[in-house]
């Protein structure tokens, strides 16, 4: 993971500079912090490498991802010819043959990528995993840094993008749900467990990307006069309360597109069957 | 032995608060070059702690408010014993100054138009206070430090040098105004002061035609007391070492709700927006007593029944307001009768309530800051649960004796003085409100005739001879010396032991309500703690030692409690910030008289002098008579009350 | 009211050096750790240096270090700590210290200077400023500031970086840059100030990696990364760095 600093030390004494620099109070400790600070940033880092451990699997497993009427948020929209048809699923071969690999990989990029540039994510893993700093007041292990001022962090600034892109999949996600609706013969007016477990996750999908701090910003906060865009000025205070939650959300959509894939898994590997409702 | 720093500047301001800014930047604006001497950090000065607004007749709230009126309510909050000529500048000069505010980039709260929302407070007929939430000293002190950060910016892009022409000593005391000749014996003409920087202990000399005091208050001469630790009367003392008068010192004002509990937080404000946006007080009883205290001056002014109050709020125009927001000193008085009748709350106060009269969410709208002070300090949410409230010492009317116009102090040419060290503008009582508009107003003032002073004819600078800035030096280092031989009469003292007995002196014998036996005792204590003082001793080297601040700080202390304790001898009636239990009633014939306390010995070094004999000298004057056009804004029957009966028919 | 003896060890020192002292100290019921310090003043060490003022939360005098944690020492209860445990009190680590408690602050005032003031609206007399609550509120809760400094003190980019001190602000004075951003009336672009531009250029934005210790410290409660520190990234995006056009200029920029 690129984050603009330095590689760590290897030397475990801290770095001479800090708050060790000449000037300073005279104290060697990196820090004096007596609460377990440590246990936020380990939770976080073993959460997060959970799910990616999880989610590298299941992409590249290029398998058990549909079972009539449920396909997984993984493989959703499935933009190769290698995919399996889905009646009136989300298909669109737009990548044609030469695509050989799991057809999730085209796709997963986007949410990755919202993901990875979120400002609650990036908070996450630069303090859990690259301990910049690994909490407050505790010296980060780095000599020098310079944050996301210049290449590559700078690039985070394209998280207003993948914004885009994440309404874009939150859309067929939706879709998908709405096809949840079906039983596994295709005729409406149906619904399963599955059916709760993509409801519930459709919200939290939802919920996450539009308490995000882009669109809070695109949808009012760019304003200098709220007075004068009272619909905008309502929408704003919408979503900044939801973005109070943001991290909340993170999770909660984190876990649950997890579920909603692992559900779909389970039924289409055959170890359970959907208990259907009507 | 004078090798002290010395460095010219036009006009010197002592002090960082409102109206010590606003004084500087007035005189910078004005063309002199300006040097700012505080003891705090840029920024921190004890303004930030007022929170319920600036009083100023901008009729943004209701149309019918005017100078006229702000003039009245100030003049009967203060029973009539105020600078008549300060008061009506400071009337007519508010709205201006908050206007000036926005310029600079202060957020006010909104009324529904836009215009800048005013509230409620004690004494004022209509409502009048700017504010912002209830940190509206914060917004003060800030868009005037940001003011002068962006002067100094001006002088930079032009001069290359931020401070080329306004510059902020901050973290350093001033223990000695500077004279040509010195004070005394000659006409005193201030040439500048002497100080010592905190951080390091090193001593210097900036030279200046114009000195503006505005050091704030003399609060922490008391046990109980709102104030911060700067407060300790510095102004006032290098005032009277100088040579000037102050002025009615007998009156300090008690806020009447301070906190009571937990012990630490004592006397801590309970900004009394609580009461104007309809909190009420009530005692163990759980009565409103406030309706029995309403006194024959305010009869009129005031509901005398809890539905007609409660309907005001809603409809100001057609019911009077609650006895509540009597002026500070009748509130505070009560509060200390319902306590002492054994009415009061468990821990000595009374209860102040707003949980049962506002939804939480509204409390916690309008009062953030008292929650959060709450919640944090004393465990208590006031959105649930009442405050327990006590009277604090939070303000001294008293101060330097200062020209109406020009805020410049009386009897030492150059010397100006603004905000609470000056005296005169409150009379007997100040008003809620009336603080911030007046640092603005008269901190401009000072700003305006300090410049003009120091480029006035008299431009020949004058002279600072070594002899007075080494006898500072020596002044300021004695308590040094008293750590390493022991001096005559006794151990050396603990400069915070002598400072804690200092304040219960105070407390107790002077304070809100008092007695003739007690104050002569007062006296009497300050007298040994005078001779006590003299061998305050500290430990350590000069590098940023509190404890040889406060063995500096002892000096004016000592000095202020001295003038207040005299002065409240003398005054043998009850008139707004001084109760005598043993003359309850206000008396006509004391309206006419200002009291001044002057340096008793100005001639005797003040080390050498017998510290057990008084160092202050009282004198009266008949204050000036009331512009006719300016009584004629009262009725009769009011200024009746007020007045003897040779005034009403001059 | 009961009353226990706490152990401290407040650092003493300036400069040259120094290093934890340890005092036992009584406490009353309701104390706060200056409380505590003062009684160590008064009885123990009276040259013991601490900046405070009000006591009360309100000036942001008495920033320090407790237990590791920026703290203002006036709001820090006894009562959140065991009795039986040593409380530690040193200064802010990020700036140079003075002695004992004391810090030198100076880099903030250095910082608040290089902020372009308000400018205020040209052809706007005073007395006819028309701001609504809605749009003056964000600017507002940035104006409870009281410049404790303690997010200053807390923030990895100046206080493990001294050299980072020169390019970079602190998030007291980028929150600075949003309020003015956002005040309604500010005219710095009439004025030809880009507001938005400077804040990245020369103030650091970018050093900011929003990991939010600046919030977690503010004793105001200001959501300062949240409401001021990504909207101001998120306005640069919109003017500076929207990432197609930098990468453009960049390219583009490179041959000459």
């Amino acid at each position: 993971m690129a984050t603009g600093t330095e590689p760590p030390d290897t030397d475990p004494r801290p770095p001479g500079g800090g708050v060790r620099s000449p000037g300073r109070a005279a104290i060697a400790a990196r820090h004096l912090r007596t609460d377990r600070w440590w246990l936020a940033p380990a939770v976080t880092a073993a959460g997060l490498l959970a799910f990616v451990a999880y989610s590298t699997w299941r992409a590249f497993a290029n398998a058990d991802y549909y079972a009539a009427p449920y396909v997984s948020p993984f493989y959703s929209p499935c933009l190769a010819e290698n995919c399996r048809t889905m009646q009136g699923g989300p298909n669109a071969d737009l990548f044609g043959s030469w695509w050989a690999i799991s057809p999730a990989i085209i796709i997963l990029i986007f949410p990755l990528g919202f993901r990875l540039t979120c400002y609650y994510y990036r908070k996450a893993y630069y303090r859990s995993f690259w301990a910049s700093p690994p909490a407050c007041a505790v010296a980060e292990p780095h000599r020098t840094y310079t944050g996301e001022s210049r290449l590559p962090l700078i690039l985070q600034n394209v998280h207003r993008y993948f914004f885009y892109a994440a309404l874009l999949v939150a859309g067929v996600l939706t879709y998908d749900t709405v096809l949840s609706f079906r039983d596994e013969h295709h005729a409406w007016g149906h619904m399963g467990l599955g059916t709760v477990v993509f409801l519930v996750n459709i919200v939290l999908i939802w919920s996450y990307t539009l308490s995000c701090h882009s669109c809070r910003h695109i949808v009012g906060g760019r304003l200098r006069h709220f007075s004068r865009h009272p619909v905008r000025y309502r929408m704003w205070q919408f979503i900044g309360r939801m973005n109070a939650h943001h991290m909340l959300l993170a999770w909660a959509s984190l876990v649950s597109v997890a579920l909603a894939d692992f559900y779909v898994y389970l039924l289409a590997s055959g170890v359970l069957d959907d208990p259907r409702f009507f | 032995m004078s090798v002290v720093d010395r460095q010219e500047w036009d006009v010197v301001v002592v002090g960082a608060g409102g109206a010590g800014l606003r004084a500087a930047i007035e005189a910078r604006e004005r063309g002199a070059r300006t040097a700012v001497i505080c003891k705090s950090l840029f920024g921190k000065a004890h303004t930030v702690m007022a929170e319920g607004g600036i009083a100023a007749a901008m009729a943004n709230a209701n149309e019918h408010d005017g100078w006229q009126v702000h003039f009245r309510d100030t003049l009967r909050g203060g029973k009539f014993l105020n600078q008549w000529r300060m008061a009506e500048l400071h009337a007519q000069e508010a709205p201006e100054r908050v206007w000036e505010l926005e310029t600079w980039g202060a957020l006010f709260d909104r009324t529904a138009d836009g215009r800048i929302a005013q509230r409620n407070f004690g004494g004022h007929e209509y409502p009048r206070l700017a504010h912002v939430g209830d940190r509206t000293g914060l917004e003060l002190i800030r868009t005037l430090q940001q003011k002068i950060v962006s002067l100094q910016q001006e002088d930079h892009r032009e001069t290359g040098d931020h401070e080329s022409r306004l510059k902020v000593f901050q973290e350093c005391t001033v223990t000695r105004i500077l004279q040509d000749p010195p004070f005394p014996g000659g006409a005193g003409r201030v040439g500048g002061v002497f100080a010592y920087e905190r951080e390091s202990g090193r001593f210097f000399v900036l030279q200046a035609p114009s000195v503006v005091l505005a050091t704030g208050g003399i609060g922490k001469s008391f046990k109980v007391t709102s104030n911060s630790w700067e407060y300790t009367g510095d102004g006032h003392a290098l005032a009277l070492l100088a040579g000037a008068p102050l002025l009615n010192m007998e009156f300090v004002q008690f806020h009447p709700t301070g906190m009571v509990w937990p012990p630490s937080v004592k006397g801590i404000l309970v900004t009394e927006s609580v009461r104007g946006d309809g909190g009420v007080l009530r005692n163990s009883e759980g009565r409103r007593f406030m309706f029995d205290y309403i006194p024959d001056v305010f009869r009129e002014k005031y509901a005398p029944t809890e539905e007609e109050a409660d309907r005001w709020y809603d409809d100001p125009d057609r019911n009077r307001r609650p006895p509540e927001l009597l002026p500070r000193d009748e509130v505070a008085r009560a509060i200390n009768a319902e306590v002492k009748a054994g009415r009061g709350s468990p821990h000595g106060g009374v209860f102040l309530d707003v949980s049962t009269r506002m939804p939480a969410e509204v409390v916690r709208r309008r009062l953030p800051s008292m929650y959060h002070q709450f919640k944090e300090l004393a465990d208590v949410d006031i959105t649930a649960e009442a405050m327990e409230v006590g009277p604090t010492c939070h303000y001294v009317m008293g101060g330097v004796a200062v020209d109406s116009d020009t805020a410049a102090a009386r009897g030492v040419p150059g010397l100006f003085a603004a905000g609470e060290v000056a005296g005169g503008m409150h009379g007997s009582n100040r008003l809620g409100g009336n603080s911030l508009s007046d640092l603005l107003v008269f901190g401009r003032r000072a700003g305006r005739h300090a410049a003009a002073y120091a480029a006035g004819p008299s431009a020949d600078r004058p002279a600072v001879d070594d002899v007075q800035v080494d006898a500072a030096a020596a002044e300021a280092l004695r308590p040094f010396s008293a750590e390493a031989g022991e001096p005559a009469g006794g151990p050396p003292e603990n400069p915070y032991t002598l400072h804690q007995e200092l304040q219960q002196t105070m407390n107790d014998l002077v304070g809100i309500i008092r007695r003739e036996a007690e104050m002569e005792q007062a006296l009497e204590r300050l007298a040994a703690l005078r001779a006590r003082a003299r061998r305050a001793g500290v430990e350590g080297h000069r590098q940023f030692n509190p404890g040889w601040h406060l063995a500096l700080d002892l000096r004016n202390m000592l000095l202020v409690s001295e003038c207040v304790a005299r002065a409240a001898l003398e005054r043998t009636e009850s008139r707004g910030g001084h109760t005598r239990e043993d003359h309850p009633a206000m008396d006509r014939a004391w309206r006419r008289i200002n009291l001044l306390c002057w340096l008793a010995d100005p001639a005797g070094d003040p080390a050498a002098t017998d510290p057990e004999r008084g160092r202050i000298a009282l004198s009266r004057e008949n204050t000036d008579p009331v512009r006719p056009d300016l009584l004629a804004l009262f009725e009769k029957e009011e200024l009746v009350k007020y007045l003897a009966e040779e005034e009403l028919y001059e | 009211m009961s009353s226990y003896e706490a152990r401290f060890q407040v650092w003493r020192g300036d400069a040259q050096g120094g290093g934890l002292a340890d005092f036992a100290v009584e406490v009353h019921d309701g104390e706060v750790v200056l409380d505590i310090v003062h009684r160590i003043q008064a009885t123990q060490a009276p040259d013991l240096a601490v900046r405070w003022n009000c006591k009360a939360g309100k000036c942001g005098s008495c920033s320090a270090e407790i237990n590791g944690r920026p703290r203002l020492l006036c709001m820090t209860r006894m009562s959140v700590f065991d009795r039986t445990e040593t409380i530690t009190v040193t200064p802010l680590r990020a700036f140079p210290v003075v002695r004992d408690l004391v810090t030198d602050v100076g880099f903030n005032y250095t910082k608040a200077r290089e902020i372009p003031a308000f400018v205020p609206p040209s052809g706007v007399a005073p007395g006819e400023y028309r701001m609504l609550q809605e749009d003056v509120d964000r600017s507002q809760e940035f104006r409870k500031c009281i410049e404790c400094f303690l997010c200053q003190d807390t923030c990895h980019v100046v206080r493990d970086h001294e050299e980072n001190k020169t390019a970079f602000a602190g998030p007291r004075f980028l929150m600075r840059v949003a309020e003015l951003d956002m005040h309604p009336l500010d005219a710095a672009e009439e004025a030809g100030l880009d507001r938005r531009r400077t804040a990245q250029d020369e103030h650091g934005l970018g050093y900011c990696n929003i990991t939010k210790c600046c919030t977690e410290v503010c004793p105001e409660g200001i959501r300062i990364t949240d409401n001021a520190l990504i909207p101001m990234k998120e306005r640069v995006v919109d003017r500076t760095y929207d990432p197609l056009v930098w990468l453009g200029s960049k390219i583009r920029r490179r041959p000459s």
